[in-house]
């Protein structure tokens, strides 16, 4: 072999830039685990400090003096009455109005307008459409403060979110294959219904993670109304008032006084079991959605 | 003038996209039975053409057609049902687009959009098509498995099944060949010359010498006009009468 034989050895610039590239992993790893320590620390706390409030009593019986003593069923039923509630306006709608958006309207600038008004309702304040629910629902179509108007007012908090993610997912899906079903002779709908929606779903459980993150922590929304204090029946219909979790660990936190001190914790890591429960669930689908490669 | 026997006319048409012109005035007729070669370089309009013939034009925001296309007779400009027209002209993409459904699905899919519901009239049409764009034999034992993930080849050949499935007088062929391996290529062609006995076919290629193998009649395009239409063998065979086409032929540009 004649010339220089080939060699490996790092020239000055080759080196700078792996020291760079060290640093900027390291320090990006930092920044990433720095995010999770606030996380663990407060389950690790809420663990502690309100798992000793978790006894049979807690899940069982109905509460008593204010909420500062008894049960936490009720609360309970109620957050997942007004959860469930949401989930049943918003989703459908949300999907609707994503479909809509995503595939028939035209770019102009009323649905440009529309996507921006969309995008900035998701930023408006909990109780600015907490207010928006007591002149609307409460008061205008007269469901009275109830699980009704408290579930309204968190679909129509949630509604942009749900709208956001939907149509994101939607436009994922590869033009060219709503073009070949359209060169069939399908209608957009047929489009829609056989080829977008299928291959969408994880989308639309992103959607519905959002809402049940929202509708179960949300306070002010609901709080006027369709939630309150302390009322230890169990609503027999949805033009009842209930008592939420949320507005219960509010209560017992900060309104009352003689409050044995692990409670407020107890309900805050019921709290976060529900969400991370409800999550789960839906995570569980969407992992199984993307599992499988579709093209 | 319209050629009677003539199963498309098309007579001064221009298409635009915003303000630009893709294609100026172009007249030509294709016959019943026939495949009929588009050959040009790229932005010659050749694909503008084929858009404009089943309408989808629709699809793109932007996109102006002018002039008349006469299809059995029928203006498409004045056609209502255009789901009717597009079963009637089928397309092939040049990217093959297997659908995410499965193989079986992606040949009965206009079959259902179009209201078939018997599963032993679906399995027919489905075999019969697969048969027809040579797919069968490679696809049978497997027809639950996604369409979307067979190779670009088989993808292809799906793409045509899939197209022939809605029994078309006129199928449209966009390069086909263009993400296709050359054995698979000369496979699709040969389907391609069994189907001339009982369709039309457009095809717009970039292969001088696939349109040479396999069209009766070429028409050359550049720059969105049409330069020269003449029977292939003539065209090749020397007869090209303007000067750009036998440099094209010939591979001096293009």
């Amino acid at each position: 072999m004649t010339g220089t034989t080939p060699t490996f050895a790092p020239t000055g610039h080759e080196r700078r830039s792996l020291t760079v590239q060290q640093l900027v992993r390291l320090s990006f790893l930092a920044v990433t685990l720095l995010l999770v320590v606030p996380a663990l620390l407060i389950l690790g706390v809420l663990v502690v400090r309100g798992s000793p409030g978790w006894t049979w009593e807690f899940f069982t019986a109905l509460p008593r003096d204010n909420g500062a003593a008894g049960g936490i069923w009720l609360p309970l039923l109620g957050t997942l009455w007004l959860t469930a509630g949401a989930l049943l306006l918003s989703l459908p709608l949300g999907v609707a109005a994503a479909i809509y958006l995503s595939e028939y309207a035209r770019d102009n600038w009323l649905t440009r307008t529309i996507q921006v008004a969309i995008v900035n309702l998701a930023g408006v304040p909990s109780i600015v459409h907490a207010l928006f629910g007591v002149g609307a629902f409460v008061h205008f179509l007269q469901f009275g403060k109830s699980i009704l108007a408290a579930s309204c007012t968190l679909a129509v908090m949630t509604l942009p979110v749900v709208i956001v993610a939907t149509r994101e997912s939607l436009q994922a899906v590869p033009r060219a294959f709503r073009e070949a079903c359209w060169s069939l002779g399908a209608t957009r709908w047929q489009t829609i219904w056989r080829v977008v929606l299928p291959n969408s779903g994880s989308g639309i459980l992103t959607g519905l993670i959002l809402v049940v993150c929202r509708a179960v922590g949300e306070t002010a929304p609901i709080m006027f109304t369709g939630a309150v204090f302390f009322r230890p029946l169990v609503p027999d219909s949805v033009f009842d008032k209930t008592m939420a979790l949320s507005l219960h660990l509010y209560t017992v936190s900060t309104q009352l006084n003689n409050v044995p001190p692990h409670l407020p914790f107890a309900v805050a890591l019921l709290l976060i079991v529900v969400v991370l429960a409800l999550n789960a669930v839906a995570i569980g689908f969407r992992m199984r959605l993307r599992g499988r490669k579709r093209w | 003038m319209v050629n009677p026997r003539a199963l498309l006319s098309v007579r001064g048409l221009s298409i635009r996209y915003g303000g630009r012109p893709a294609l100026q005035h172009v007249d030509l007729d294709v016959l019943p039975n026939e495949i009929f070669g588009i050959i040009g370089p790229a932005n010659a309009g050749k694909t503008s053409f084929l858009r404009a013939l089943n309408r989808m034009d629709e699809f793109v925001p932007g996109m102006q057609v002018d002039g008349r296309i006469l299809f059995a007779g029928r203006d498409v400009h004045d056609v209502r049902n255009l789901y009717a027209l597009r079963r009637h002209i089928g397309v092939v993409f040049p990217l093959p687009v297997g659908l995410p459904l499965s193989i079986y699905d992606n040949v009965a899919l206009a079959p259902r959009l179009r209201g078939v519901r018997k599963k032993a009239e679906l399995d027919g049409i489905v075999e019969r098509c697969l048969v027809r764009a040579a797919l069968w034999d490679e696809v049978k034992d497997r027809l639950a498995s996604l369409g979307s993930l067979l190779s670009g080849g088989q993808q292809q050949r799906l793409t045509i099944a899939r197209a022939l499935s809605q029994d078309p007088e006129l199928l449209l062929l966009d390069e086909f060949s263009i993400a296709v391996d050359p054995v698979t290529t000369m496979r699709i062609e040969d389907v391609l010359k069994q189907l001339r006995g009982e369709l039309s076919i457009v095809l717009v290629t970039n292969l001088v010498q696939q349109a040479r193998r396999l069209a009766d009649r070429t028409a050359f395009f550049l720059a969105g006009r049409c330069v020269e239409i003449a029977a292939t063998e003539a065209l090749f065979g020397g007869g090209a009468t303007q000067q750009s086409t036998v440099d094209y032929l010939e591979g001096r540009f293009g």
